[in-house]
């Protein structure tokens, strides 16, 4: 019952073989060694295994991997380039947008798919952007401190 | 957590889909897989055969032509929360729905095949008395929304048919849609939602659709509170009389769980008709 599924994850080609009910999160964790992507509830509720599917954020905990076959993804492992981090990463550093560091890796690609439709986002809509995410320390005013200062930075 | 094991197949044409669901008995479509896959995450549902539709392309965008918007089914709800043809009451219904990342795989096909009582698209789309396109191993059919939706998680879909594509009529001048909700505060979904339609001419309204989500078990029509708008003149304490003719149609059948009582949403109903009617008309201009 096994089938091929050829993925693009952040820029590399990869072909594996998997079952039809393996998880995406799974494929990415296990198969593809990129353990930067979490696994918190399971269920489709706190976002900690949100990745890039074709530019969207999506829960990669409620995708198939079958689902995935000629996507383009992108985890938290690809948004850095050549040493650098990207202006997300930099600025949840920069303002202690992280705690235990566990939503981190979600938070950021859910912020990413936010800004790239909302490059210039108020508070609040940062908040709603972020509805499919859950943190359980920091209380959410670091974080979108960290996605202003990431969006302004992106602007200029 | 792993679903049952399934056998898999991929389907890359409607007519395509119509054929391996009429070759493996029980065998089920996968859309977005966001209602299906947590259900078979938790070993609630347990399809055996799964036939994957999307990647059809003949299910994917929005058309506006002759005073009809066509939207495919696998158009996803984040595509038709930012869509400026749709009318305004659908594009703010499917902004509603879940989060993100969930808008950004959940289709409009799936979410009124799945009909769960708390979703929000049936609310809004029986409201703006929606038909549905269908294809099965027999051809195809049109039905209206009205009559798709038959009971909890019940609709008139046959096993083997595949739902193409909505259909609703442009908004004209004169007409504004809207809906409101009062969320599920951990899910997101309706504890009570309100769709509400409405035409206005020289400050009177001379139609009102009035639809109910969340509340029953199936989407339900508010005839009492349209008949109490039409003929009226609009202002805050008319909407809020007709507002309260919603426990008419309520009846007593009404929802409850550990988030809300029946008794509770049926407090909040008239609340949420007065919150959408409002909003419907300040758009009808
Ligand atoms: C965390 C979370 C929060 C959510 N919150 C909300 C919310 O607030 N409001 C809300 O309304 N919904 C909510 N949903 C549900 C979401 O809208 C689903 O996307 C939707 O109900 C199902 O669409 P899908 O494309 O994912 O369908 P799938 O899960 O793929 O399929 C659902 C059912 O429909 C059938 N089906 C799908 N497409 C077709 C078709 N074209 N023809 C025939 N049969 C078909 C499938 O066989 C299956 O039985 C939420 C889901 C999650 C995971
Ligand atoms: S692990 Fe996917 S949403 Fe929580
Ligand atoms: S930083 Fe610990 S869960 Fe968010």
């Amino acid at each position: 019952m096994s089938r091929n599924v050829t993925v693009t994850v952040n820029q590399s080609e990869h072909t594996c073989e998997v079952e039809p009910r393996l998880l995406l999160v799974h494929l990415l964790r296990e198969n593809l060694g990129l353990t930067g992507t979490n696994i918190g509830c399971d269920t489709s509720q706190c976002g900690s295994c949100t990745v890039l599917m074709d530019g969207q954020a999506v829960k990669s905990c409620t995708v198939l991997a079958v689902q995935a076959d000629e996507a383009n993804i992108t985890t938290i492992e690809g948004l850095a380039q050549e040493g650098e981090l990207h202006p997300l990463q930099e600025s949840f550093w920069e303002k202690h947008g992280l705690q235990c560091g566990f939503c981190t890796p979600g938070m950021i690609m859910t912020a990413h798919d936010l800004l790239s439709r909302n490059p210039d986002p108020t508070d609040t809509e940062i908040r709603h952007g972020l509805d499919g995410n859950l943190c359980r320390c920091t209380g959410y005013h670091n974080i979108v401190t960290a996605i202003q200062a990431a969006a302004s930075s992106i602007r200029s | 957590m792993y679903p049952f094991n399934f056998e898999y197949h991929k389907a890359s044409s409607v007519s395509e889909a119509i054929s391996l669901l009429n070759q493996h008995d029980g065998a089920k479509v996968l859309a977005g897989g966001h209602s299906l896959i947590p259900a078979m995450k938790l070993r609630l549902s347990d399809p055996g055969v799964l036939i994957d539709i999307g990647k059809i392309d003949d299910l994917h965008g929005i058309n506006a032509s002759k005073g009809a918007v066509t939207i495919g089914g696998l158009t996803t709800h984040s595509d038709l929360a930012a869509s400026i043809v749709v009318p305004i009451g659908l594009s703010e219904t499917a902004g509603t729905v879940g989060d993100q990342q969930v808008r950004n795989r959940g289709t409009i096909g799936g979410s009124v095949v799945h009909a769960d009582p708390a979703a929000d698209l049936p609310t809004m789309l029986v409201a703006l008395r929606a038909s549905f396109h269908i294809s099965g191993p027999t051809g195809n059919r049109t039905v209206s929304a009205e009559d798709f939706f038959t009971g909890m998680f019940e609709t008139d879909l046959e096993d083997g048919e595949i739902l193409t594509a909505v259909e609703v009529a442009d908004e004209q001048s004169g007409t504004g849609s809207a809906y409101s909700k009062l969320f599920n505060p951990a899910s997101g979904y309706a504890m009570v939602g309100v769709a509400a339609v409405v035409t206005v001419a020289s400050g009177k309204c001379t139609e009102a659709s009035v639809v109910l989500g969340g509340l029953t078990p199936s989407v339900m029509v508010a005839s009492s509170v349209a008949d109490s708008l039409v003929g009226v003149k609009l202002e805050e304490t008319s909407i809020a009389a007709a507002a309260e003719a919603v426990q008419n149609d309520l009846g007593s059948d009404v929802l409850g769980d550990i988030h809300a009582s029946a008794d509770y949403r049926r407090a909040m109903a008239p609340v949420y008709v007065r919150r959408a009617v409002a909003a419907a008309v300040e758009r009808a201009g």
